[in-house]
């Protein structure tokens, strides 16, 4: 093992790497429930595991010091307030469109497949 | 565990005490390379990036009055006869993550100096990353020949196409760059280039941080864009 620790016996990569497998069919079923909770809650969460799994194993962030994951991992917990800012934005225009401009009309086609 | 040693003899501190110690010694702050450092602020920028796209296509979904296309059924393609809801979306991501677990093997391979497993680990990371941006094309080819546009589509709200070409375009100029990346590091680690560099394997790495990032991306637009 190197002193930086990124010389891992492979058994932890193959591991990782079926694992991503596996939850990525777990994700792709999640497209065969019915729109719910549960199934937005099933989508973060595969989601989030996926992610996790890729940053620090793939990517051997749960190797590195504190200071290096605080740096890198702790600026993106400000995109939180982004999301939250603009959804309630987001929910303001859709509120001030009805209002104004009443239901759509729009009339939509069914998607066509080749 | 990393367990640095100190010019002193003495090990370096980990967790919290390890985190204030890196900041306030007076000297570089992250013990890594500053290759790898400066690709770990880089994708933290991208980060950003990426995050500004999904944020703005959430917005634009909430606000709009229209109804949303559904992914699945747009994205549905016909096999055996019947239509299969995002076949080659999912295909899509079993090959990304394919690539990525090939990257994997690389960087550990690189450490281990073996260039030839090296090289040609990278060269079919690079070749699974091809065929995921040829796939892509093919998405791109279908949704135009159906009528989607960046400010219309047959399927419902106008904003659907705008927010899947930028997404999905960004995204495959990612994934496109980094083939390229790949193609160049795998025929100088299998030339013999890094041999002449102290630390010259570290570039194996890099490269593979900016790969697996393409591929975590991608786990966010799967779960925001084609399922939600």
């Amino acid at each position: 093992m190197s002193d930086d620790g990124t010389q891992h016996p492979l058994k932890i990569y193959w591991i990782m790497w079926v694992a991503l497998f596996v939850l990525s069919s777990f994700s792709y079923a999640t497209d065969f429930m019915d729109r719910g909770a549960l199934r937005t809650f099933l989508i973060l969460l595969f989601m989030f595991i996926k992610a996790a799994g890729i940053t620090w194993i793939f990517m051997h962030m749960g190797w590195e010091r504190l200071a290096l994951k605080i740096a890198i991992l702790g600026p993106p917990v400000a995109i939180l307030v982004l999301i939250y800012l603009m959804s309630v934005e987001g929910i303001y225009v859709e509120d001030s469109r009805l209002e104004h401009y009443g239901e759509s009309t729009m009339e939509v086609l069914p998607p066509v497949h080749h | 565990m990393s367990e640095a040693v100190l010019y002193s003899g003495e090990k370096e501190a980990e967790g919290t005490e390890g985190l204030i110690e890196d900041w306030s010694r007076d000297k570089q702050v992250f013990g890594v390379p500053w290759g790898k450092a400066m690709m770990w602020i880089f994708l933290l920028s991208d980060t950003f990036i990426f995050s500004c796209f999904l944020v703005g296509y959430m917005s634009a979904r909430i606000a709009t009055t229209d109804p949303w296309p559904n992914p699945s059924e747009v994205f549905a393609l016909e096999a055996f006869g019947y239509p299969v809801p995002l076949l080659l979306i999912a295909i899509m991501t079993f090959i990304l993550i394919t690539s990525s677990g090939t990257m994997a093997l690389a960087v550990n391979m690189g450490y281990r100096k073996n260039k030839k497993a090296t090289f040609w680990l990278m060269f079919a990371t690079a070749i699974l990353g091809a065929s995921f941006v040829g796939m892509q094309a093919f998405e791109w080819s279908k949704l135009i020949a159906e009528g989607v546009r960046p400010w219309e589509n047959p399927f419902g709200a106008a904003q659907f196409g705008s927010s899947f070409f930028m997404i999905t375009g960004f995204h495959g100029m990612h994934v496109s760059a980094g083939v390229i990346y790949l193609l160049v590091v795998a025929f100088r680690v299998k030339n013999g280039f890094y041999d002449k560099v102290p630390d010259g394997y570290k570039i194996v790495e890099i490269a593979g941080l900016y790969w697996h990032f393409v591929d975590l991306v991608w786990v966010f637009i799967f779960a925001f864009f084609y399922l939600w």
